[in-house]
């Protein structure tokens, strides 16, 4: 009798998680995998060779083209997320620390407002505000600051970071902002009571509580801005490609999606490689606790 | 005495809210404080306000003859045990334990040997090394209390310490504490909303209502002899009794419902009470069931009928319905052997001692 209420409440949990089942296996699993099979073929000119080989791992490891886009990747990656992280925690804090309870709401709900753009727009503004002849460049010749347009801030790799930082700082505001929301403020009291400074109590209490949420803001940035492809085209000229730009030509224009795939799964390894690293780095913080 | 702490006029506003209501107060070295009162009356309030997490709208406030206007609470000589205990969940113990010695002179061997010191007088040898997250209640009380006291203050503030405790881990903790206090002999000052707890721990006790001292008294001085009837409702358990305090021949005598006319003592009577009506307070255990077996009382004697009654094991407390329909007043009895436990409706003689009683003249 129990062990058919178990069997039917099972079979009723399997209903209930087959549709998102089915879906995220359809969806993410089977392109995943495809990609992963791709990888091991190979394009001969028209033709797909599906011979099972390592040759694409090789070319991409060897080639420098490919090991330069890389590692501009993880490098554009790396400072967006610096720079985003640094950027956001001050706001994240503001808001925790010093909007009235009432009215975080509100501000959070204005930190999203960049959302209510499409991206494609908000990095249009960017080339209309960095440009020769752009917002930036006329203010600060109007004002004398310099005498020629700075060229230095678009279609190249400053301009990939400006937008890039600018795209994610939200999803970087908000986890810092649920870690500091978590800190019980009497810990705070506690160490000004045991003779700590506002300044120094922020350093051995809140900054070190606040790390989840840093953590997390830094792998929300970093892992998604590695692959982006559409800010390094329209913002990053020559200079500020990405991977993500050269797996699109692969596939789209040079015809050759096992490289496109190779390269899509090495960018893959590396992303993960780098999250695991960063996470064991910092697991310290990232104990559970009561 | 010279004070330790004094307060001199001291108003907190919360904006409209009057938090504060000129305060002043003295509190000697070495004595155990506390600050008893419901919630909302200002106790907490005050607590923070010494410790310097709150300033005050007006008044002074000294510390050890030094005025503490500006002085931030890192640089008080307080430290506090917070109602949370605040205990930092991202360090062990040995590191919550010696967090205030960071800035203290000594070498890394010296503060260790501190820490342990510290563990070992609220007996918790050898828990160092043990995350804070895994400690029970009374273990982070006692991390807290250890915390606190290692930096030697002069004055060691608790802001209700014990609310998150049961009940048995609550009255072990209470003798403990008092017990750490006589051996550290630091001023203690106490937060509780727990009448029970102020009586037991207590040198002195200020009662506080909406911002003001009721009554500042020894525990036993506030048990007998309540200044008003909130305090007296506060403390412990009374009987009111409505009736009249009237002067004949140059006597106060009470005439109270229930339990007829006495003649009072002069030093009974609050000074400034004149003839009129009054409140009288009667505590259940000021009264008691006479037992025909055992030798009579001395006192006043009244009739009456057990309308309602309580078992607690080591007590029993008695709503007794006098005979003239007044309305039922509560004794309590020791549960004898020789005692049985009485039905609702036995008709019993209550003996009841006239010097117990509280007037409250209005």
């Amino acid at each position: 009798m129990a062990g058919a209420t178990q069997r039917s409440e099972a079979a009723t949990g399997l209903a209930l998680v087959a549709p998102p089942l089915v879906y995220a296996v359809a969806l993410l699993a089977v392109p995943m995998a495809v990609i992963v099979l791709f990888s091991f073929w190979t394009q001969d000119y028209l033709d797909l060779d599906t011979t099972l080989t390592l040759d694409n791992y090789r070319e991409a490891w060897t080639d420098p083209i490919y090991r330069e886009l890389m590692a501009r990747s993880v490098y554009i990656s790396g400072v967006v997320t610096l720079i985003t992280v640094v950027l956001a925690f001050p706001v994240a804090y503001y808001i925790s620390f010093h909007v009235a309870p009432e009215r975080k709401a509100l501000w959070i709900f204005l930190v999203t407002i960049p959302f209510w753009t499409s991206y494609l727009v908000r990095i249009f503004l960017w080339k209309v505000i960095l440009g020769f002849n752009g917002v930036l460049n006329t203010s600060l010749i109007g004002i004398g600051l310099i005498d020629a347009p700075l060229t230095v801030i678009l279609y190249n790799l400053n301009a990939v970071v400006i937008a890039l930082a600018h795209a994610f700082a939200p999803f970087a505001i908000l986890p810092i902002f649920v870690a500091l929301e978590r800190i019980d403020r009497s810990l705070l009291e506690a160490a000004r009571d045991l003779g700590e400074t506002a300044r120094s109590a922020f350093v051995r209490v809140t900054l070190p509580l606040a790390m989840p949420g840093v953590v997390a803001a830094s792998l929300i940035v970093f892992i998604p801005t590695i692959g982006d492809y559409i800010t390094p085209r329209l913002v990053g000229g020559p200079g500020g490609l990405m991977i993500a730009n050269m797996i699109q030509t692969q596939f789209l224009r040079l015809n050759n999606a096992p490289m496109g795939a190779t390269l899509a799964v090495l960018a893959m390894l590396i992303v993960s490689g780098i999250a695991l690293l960063f996470v064991l780095a910092n697991r310290r913080f990232l104990k559970r606790r009561g | 005495m010279t004070p330790l702490i004094s307060l001199a006029g001291v108003e907190k506003y919360y904006g409209d809210y009057h938090a504060l209501r000129d305060l002043t107060l003295e509190i000697g070295a070495g004595e155990f404080f506390s600050l008893l009162g419901p919630s909302g009356c200002g106790k907490t309030t005050l607590l923070r306000t010494i410790a310097g997490f709150e300033t005050p709208s007006s008044g002074s406030l000294r510390i050890d003859g030094r005025d503490m206007t500006g002085v931030p609470a890192n640089r008080r000589p307080t430290n506090m045990v917070f109602q949370s205990y605040a205990i930092f969940p991202h360090l062990s113990v040995a590191e919550n334990v010696g967090f205030g010695l960071r800035r203290a002179a000594g070498s890394r061997a010296e503060k260790m040997k501190k820490v342990e010191e510290a563990l070992e007088m609220v007996g918790l040898s050898g828990f160092g090394k043990r995350a804070a997250h895994a400690l029970s209640g009374g273990q982070r009380q006692r991390v807290a209390l250890a915390r606190a006291l290692i930096l030697k203050p002069k004055v060691l503030l608790l802001d209700e310490p014990m609310s998150a405790l049961d009940k048995k881990l609550r009255e072990q903790m209470q003798g403990e504490l008092r017990r750490l206090q006589r051996q550290v002999g630091i001023t203690f000052i106490l937060v509780t909303h727990d009448q029970e707890e102020a009586l037991i721990m207590s040198d002195r006790i200020a009662v506080m209502f909406d911002g003001r001292i009721a009554q500042l008294d020894t525990p036993q001085r506030l048990y007998r002899a309540p200044v008003n009837r909130q305090v007296a409702e506060f403390i412990g358990m009374m009987n009111f009794l409505p009736g009249e305090l009237r002067r004949e021949d140059g006597r106060f005598v009470a005439s109270i419902r229930g339990l007829g006319t006495i003649p009072l003592p002069e030093e009974q009577v609050p000074t400034g009470a004149g003839p009129g009506p009054a409140q009288f307070g009667l505590r259940p255990e000021s009264l008691s069931v006479v037992f025909g077996s055992e030798a009579l009382p001395t006192g006043c004697f009244s009739d009456g009928t057990v309308a309602e009654r309580a078992y607690y094991g080591d007590m029993t407390y008695y709503d007794i319905a006098l005979s003239d329909g007044a309305a039922p007043i509560t004794c309590s009895m020791r549960n004898l052997v020789s005692r049985p436990v009485l039905e609702r409706g036995t008709k019993v003689r209550l003996a009841w001692e006239p010097g117990a009683l509280c007037i409250f003249p209005g």
